[in-house]
């Protein structure tokens, strides 16, 4: 088995190795496009997965045309003027109906060649009009929908990951200097906390500051009725985000300090920083230049990924705090098996996955001089 | 094989993973307990049962023990029935033909609160003419109200807190209420003290019979309490120990084994197989992990056992595996593995003897830690109303806590007893995997 895959490595990484001896604008270049090619290729099957996973295959078409057909009997089992029709009449009546409606959201296509047009749509980003979710102000088209509830998602969890993120950056520096203190040894001991997820902390949070004392919301955005001016719309809009935050950043923070603060201090121990000491260089200095700098591809790539998953809500800890976020809205997307929504969804993260991974290749070459971009064969 | 053995012996030097152990070892009991005391069946059956089952608990009642720590003391559920003898009866020959059947319960009522609902269940065996019963409620200090007159046909319900009449001679106060109540107390306060339900039912026929059940509904309940429909909570607390370990454990070792060897068979054999498992890393990155089980839940079926393959299966191409294929690569290198190549052995044995074994340390720590992630992503499929559709959960329990707005009425046990032990169970493998992480890796003993 190893001897038969043997030809085949050789032949893949034959042209990348006479290319790096020749000029290295063209290697940059081939390794680029291979680059981008192979990121097209992991979105497409991506995107295409995840419109047959939503689909089931085509087993939803029949649980849709169910409901199509059951929505229709109801109308006319509902509208005095078609009940005094005829057998036939209402009969040709409905399958009329049902064609139309079917028609509408094309059901009367195959699934296989409504999934490929799915596929061509969503890569092309013409997200296409929802099937049954419309926004608040009453759009059907996907991206609208997105869009409205994509600003309260970002609101609440870039103000949650972007304060653990920092909070944890910062405070694992500084513990990572302070290493065996007592509060080192606290972090250390809260660690664990963060096997929990956001949401279970969200429940407690609610029990003891909304149910208990009372000073805070229990759910939702704002008040209802919003505030009509724009300061006291805020402050409530604070209120309401303070828990919700609160929630996410408990049940990351202990985990994150920890993680940054292991990979500092195992940094700190290597012979350069053991070297700079010694030569008496200030303890700022050494972070800075010794420690922070070779750790700042992992820095960067957890900040970049941080930010392309944040913006995605997550629906459960939505679900919670009845927070109006995109998370929920796939939620009730897949409730109403509304595929151009869940598709629109996955095909936007998608896309910034692909481009989050392309660009770091090139941040990593920026900011560590030991990468050289398509230099090495083993980072994928 | 020793090296390992010696390592795990040296969590004994950590304070908190021996706790973590100690808990999981109470958990694991727990489960088992669970398994032997209520099999599978009865636990659903249970589970799945309605007012036939349930219909002597209260609703929504914390657990009992709550007394211990409250100044108000609260009733329990009280079960009067002339049948096991906690109520008396006795017959008297009236006339020819009419018998009068006198039933007293003895309510024995220290508490300080009033019980949730009262009611009676009456049976009777007669061949025409249906008894008649009358019942008359006597105070500790020797009041006594008349309550109700009614004939009884083979089984009736009298539902005292549900009867107007009742209420407007009681002065408004529901029947619970206004039976326990001090006279002329403002608020009303209950008078402690010995009551009696006194019934007599007038029987017509010679060989009639007439027995009844009282039950004062409390407003706590057993060790657990009771839920919306009147279950009793530690049926699925009790059950939902052995679920959510064995779905931790299984997700747990099923991702990070099958994880470490598709990693070790793409360094292993390089070239196509490895770029393949590398791209599916990458789609798998892509495809949405939780709408996925959402879609599976809603589209096909809530079973935890297919959502537990779906997880493993979305998880198996996780984001570990690059962390694997690092350490292998690095030992695919090792002199140790260039000798076994030159004695000939073939690939299968490299990658189960040589291979595999030496990221045994990084895998360990790694399952411990992966199982707190299963369990409480069972409990998030649960609260988002995607738990299984037979089997009692904790996740469950918080799903129809959180529906009926628990934490809106105070009834903070509903959500607290679930969460509480989901913690537990999180803290303790989150615990035990620490200390593994830094016995096994050397580079983090120090730290």
């Amino acid at each position: 088995m190893a001897e038969a895959t043997l030809p085949l490595q050789s032949g893949a990484e034959a042209p990348v190795k006479r290319q790096a001896s020749s000029s290295a604008l063209v290697r940059l270049t081939n390794y680029t496009l291979v680059k981008l090619a192979t990121l097209l290729v992991t979105v497409v099957i991506s995107v295409y997965l995840t419109i047959l996973i939503a689909n089931m295959g085509g087993y939803v078409d029949e649980i849709r045309r169910g409901q199509i057909q059951e929505a229709i009997n109801q109308q006319i089992l509902n509208n005095p003027q078609l009940r005094t029709l005829s057998q036939a009449e209402r009969t040709k009546y409905i399958e009329e109906q049902v064609r139309i409606e079917e028609e509408r959201i094309g059901l009367n296509r195959p699934f296989i060649v409504r999934s490929f047009s799915y596929l061509t749509h969503a890569l092309t980003l013409n997200l296409g009009r929802a099937e049954q979710i419309s926004s608040d102000s009453g759009s059907r088209q996907v991206r609208l929908v997105i869009l409205e509830r994509l600003a309260p998602t970002l609101l609440l969890f870039a103000a949650a990951n972007l304060i653990t993120f920092f909070l944890s950056v910062f405070f694992a520096l500084y513990l990572s200097r302070k290493y065996g203190s007592l509060v080192d040894k606290l972090v250390v001991m809260l660690s664990p906390t963060s096997a929990a997820p956001g949401w279970f902390y969200g429940l407690f949070l609610i029990l003891i500051f909304a149910a208990e004392l009372g000073i805070l919301p229990f759910d939702g955005m704002v008040d209802a009725p919003p505030p009509p001016t724009l300061i006291p719309y805020a402050l409530s809009l604070l209120k309401h985000m303070v828990l919700p935050v609160a929630a996410w950043t408990i049940s990351t923070i202990f985990g994150a300090i920890f993680a940054w603060r292991t990979f500092f201090l195992i940094y700190s121990s290597e012979d350069y920083v053991e070297m700079a000491k010694a030569k008496g260089l200030s303890s700022r200095e050494i972070e800075r230049r010794y420690i922070l700098h070779p750790t700042m591809p992992n820095i960067i790539t957890t900040f970049a990924l941080t930010l392309i998953t944040l913006w995605q809500g997550a629906p459960i800890l939505e679900t919670v705090f009845n927070w109006p976020g995109l998370g929920r809205l796939i939620l009730r997307a897949i409730g109403q098996y509304d595929t151009p929504v869940i598709v629109g969804v996955t095909v936007i993260f998608a896309y910034l996955l692909a481009i989050t991974v392309f660009l770091l290749d090139f941040i990593y070459a920026l900011v560590d001089p030991r990468v050289k971009v398509g230099g090495g064969g083993q980072k994928a | 094989m020793k090296t390992l053995l010696r390592s795990i012996k040296e969590i004994t030097r950590y304070p908190s993973a021996i706790g973590g152990l100690v808990i999981v070892g109470l958990l694991v009991a727990l489960a088992l307990y669970a398994l032997v005391s209520m099999p599978y069946e009865k636990a659903i059956q249970l589970w799945r049962g309605g007012e036939e089952i349930w219909g002597e608990n209260p609703k929504t009642a914390p657990p009992a023990w709550l007394n211990y720590f409250s100044k108000v003391k609260q009733p329990p559920t009280m079960i009067l029935n002339t049948q096991d003898g906690t109520a008396s009866k006795s017959q008297e020959v009236i006339s020819e033909g009419m018998t009068d059947i006198t039933m007293v319960f003895p309510v024995d009522y220290p508490y300080d609160g009033f019980p949730q609902e009262i009611s009676i269940y009456f049976t009777a065996n007669y061949q025409e003419k249906p008894p008649y019963v009358s019942l008359t409620w006597l105070t500790p200090d020797g009041r006594e109200i008349r309550i109700s007159d009614f004939s009884v046909d083979k089984t009736k319900t009298y539902r005292l807190s549900q009867d107007e009449r009742l209420t407007r001679r009681l002065k408004g106060l529901p029947a619970e209420q206004g039976l326990f109540a001090a006279p002329g107390s403002d608020p009303v306060t209950a008078l402690p003290g010995t009551y009696q339900m006194r019934i007599v039912a007038t029987v017509f026929e010679p060989d009639a019979t007439v027995d009844a059940k009282m039950i004062f509904y409390g407003q706590l309940h057993g060790l657990a309490g009771t839920d919306h429909r009147r279950r009793d909570l530690s049926v699925a607390l009790l059950w939902g120990t052995p679920v959510a370990l064995a779905f931790g454990l299984l997700a747990a070792l099923g991702t990070t084994f099958t994880t470490m060897f598709i990693a070790a068979i793409g360094v292993w054999f390089g070239g196509w197989v490895d770029d393949l498992i590398q791209r599916i890393t990458e789609i798998d990155a892509v495809l949405p992990f939780l709408p996925i089980l959402i879609m599976i839940g809603t589209f096909y079926s809530r079973s935890i056992w297919l959502m537990l393959g779906a997880a493993i299966v979305l998880t198996i191409f996780g984001a570990q595996i690059k962390g694997y294929r690092a350490i292998f690569l690095q030992v695919k290198e090792s002199p140790y593995i260039e000798a076994a190549r030159a004695y000939g052995a073939n690939s299968w044995r490299i990658i189960f003897s040589y291979l595999i074994p030496r990221v045994v340390p990084v895998v360990i720590p790694a399952l411990v830690n992966a199982i707190p992630a299963f369990v409480f992503l069972e409990a998030g499929l649960a609260l988002l109303g995607l738990g299984d559709p037979v089997l009692p959960t904790w996740g469950k329990i918080v799903n129809d806590a959180y529906n009926n707005g628990a934490l809106f009425a105070g009834l903070y046990y509903w959500v607290l007893e679930p969460s509480v032990l989901l913690m537990i169970t999180g803290l303790a493998f989150a615990m035990i995997g620490f200390a593994l992480d830094r016995i096994f890796n050397p580079r983090l003993r120090g730290v």
